[in-house]
């Protein structure tokens, strides 16, 4: 209990003190798990629209497919990714392991499949009655997908805020995957591991913190966007 | 487009901007200044543009003692090189050399670095510092091996176990790290076949599967005896209930020692400055630095370097001093 209360001070300490380590690990973070979100999501949103606006065969396993996914432990996709871009693997030659970069393809192939099966559960969400009245007003096409996409954007925004969450929190590929290398990256999550291990529990809870303060600023941002 | 697609379209390009433009801006910039409270020092200097880059990969109860921070700010500054360090547990770094990911190993896992040296993956072995295993406890010690030596005290702990004794009971890292290494090495030396005759022996033993940290709270909370290095156990020991029960005794020797991946295995590992670096490393420079770690903030030196011809006996076995870039 009383680790839970120092973490509570340390957070405090450390941000206002402007520690440059910390804010070090924060920008990389951020760096990392909003530019995989941001891939993410230009892949998943038209995929997810896709799959809902058309119908084909196989669509219901598709979809049962991603909702699987989204038990992807983040260890088994950093595994697979590392024996891909592992010097003796078949993409060694681009030189991605232990690369923030390398960090933001596993991030971003880990969470696709969230945001992409969210989007679909989200379109679905749009009562049928509306989609009918959309096509009986005479709008072409593009114009009920738009129409219903925008209808959507609550729940869709609230797909690419899982699918940032997931990322910034997850500690298994990035830890495979960048090797939480001191300057190069490591990250929040993977100093927490380090220091957890380490047995600084105050301090672990404390980048807990900040971690969690952070993504609650990009929640903040990003609704405010999305109304504006 | 209404205008609500078009802003969401609009601030996913802005994200994606942000991101490849903070892709010039990754971890090139060390900041100077205090460090995260963790006793470990901080990175003075900035990698040098164009400088070379040494990769190596090491083990946690070495990397967590905060010893390879202060030899990677040293040496930084000392040579311009960059030193990228990944720790993630002795089997991970093995598997990283395997597979050509890292330069150079900094491990404590004799029977592991012979398999790799034999297999044509390493060359030039040094062997640098050693400090010893402790088997840890409960304070009234159930099983009584309190004093004795380490192959005896495990074989008592065996009998004691596999008879259902109350209060024995031993937990194992279970992950085939260096520490774990050496439990195995123990339980063979005292007699027994790990797989058939320890592994699966009944509920005294308790297999944790984690880091050295997570499994000296576990033991601490089951009451039972474990394995642990010194380091590790020095910085959790106000956490725990547990107690050194034998800490003497050359079977709990635990010997750290770098080698290089070999460039006949991996085309493209950096074998000069992995050769330099071991230079660096067995000089007396380094190993004077390595032996006063620990007295600031543990009242000890967490190791003791290796001179020869010390290193060459047993139960070392190994050389320490001479230099590799000589040919």
């Amino acid at each position: 209990m009383n680790e839970i209360i120092q973490g509570f001070v340390e957070a405090i300490e450390l941000i206002f003190s402007l520690n440059p380590e910390v804010i070090e690990i924060t920008v990389r973070s951020l760096y990392v798990s909003l530019s995989a979100t941001a891939f993410a999501s230009i892949i998943a949103l038209p995929a997810g629209a896709y799959i809902y606006f058309n119908e084909f065969r196989g669509k219901r396993a598709v979809i049962n497919l991603l909702q699987t996914l989204y038990a992807l432990p983040t260890v088994i996709v950093g595994l697979a990714v590392y024996l891909m871009i592992s010097r003796s693997g078949p993409f060694g030659f681009l030189g991605m392991l232990h690369t923030p970069q390398g960090m933001i393809v596993a991030q971003t192939i880990l969470i696709i499949p969230l945001i992409t099966g969210l989007t679909v559960s989200a379109l679905s969400g749009i009562d049928r009655e509306m989609r009918y009245t959309i096509i009986s007003l005479g709008s072409s096409q593009l114009q009920s997908i738009t129409t219903i996409l925008r209808e959507a954007k609550f729940a869709i925004l609230a797909a690419v805020l899982l699918g940032f969450g997931r990322a910034i929190a997850e500690v298994g590929t990035v830890m495979l995957i960048g090797g939480n290398i001191r300057g190069l990256t490591r990250v929040l999550t993977t100093t927490i591991a380090l220091n957890t291990s380490m047995g600084n529990f105050s301090l672990s809870i404390a980048l807990g913190i900040i971690l969690l303060g952070v993504a609650l600023v990009v929640n903040v941002v990003l609704n405010l966007v999305q109304r504006g | 487009m209404s205008s609500g697609t078009k802003l969401l379209t609009l601030s996913l390009a802005a994200i994606l901007a942000l991101g490849i433009c903070l892709a010039g801006c990754t971890g090139t910039e060390t900041p100077d200044g205090q460090a995260i409270p963790n006793e470990t020092a901080t990175k003075t200097a900035a990698p040098p543009e164009g400088g070379a880059v040494l990769k190596i990969a090491t083990t946690t109860s070495l990397y967590d003692t905060g010893l390879l921070d202060m030899i990677e700010d040293t040496y930084e500054e000392k040579t311009g090189v960059d030193l990228q360090i990944s720790s993630q547990g002795t089997g991970i770094a093995i598997e990283l050399a395997t597979r050509c990911d890292v330069d150079l190993l900094f491990v404590h896992s004799p029977s592991q670095e012979q398999d790799f040296l034999d297999a044509g993956y390493g060359i030039n072995h040094r062997c640098i510092a050693y400090n010893f295993f402790q088997i840890v406890g409960p304070e009234d010690d159930p099983a009584g091996i309190a004093g004795m030596d380490p192959v005896e005290g495990f074989r008592v702990l065996y009998e004691k176990g596999t008879a259902g004794e109350p209060g024995v009971l031993f937990v194992s890292r279970g992950d085939n790290s260096g520490t774990h290494s050496k439990e195995k090495a123990l339980w063979d030396m005292a007699g027994y076949d790990y797989e058939t005759e320890v592994q699966g022996s009944g509920e005294w033993y308790i297999e944790a599967g984690r880091g050295m940290g997570e499994t000296l709270v576990l033991a601490s909370e089951k009451d039972a005896y474990t394995l642990t290095d010194e380091g590790t156990f020095l910085a959790f020991q106000t956490d725990l209930v547990l107690v050194p029960i034998i800490d003497q005794g050359d079977a709990l020797l635990n010997r750290y020692s770098i080698m290089a991946v070999n460039p006949e295995h991996c085309p493209n590992v950096n074998i000069e400055a992995a050769n330099n670096f071991i230079d660096w490393i067995i000089s007396d420079e380094a190993k004077e630095m390595i032996g006063s770690f620990g007295v600031e903030d543990y009242g000890k030196a967490l190791f003791t370097p290796l001179y020869p011809p010390e290193c060459t006996t047993s139960p070392f076995n190994c050389t320490c001093a001479e230099p590799v870039s000589q040919a």
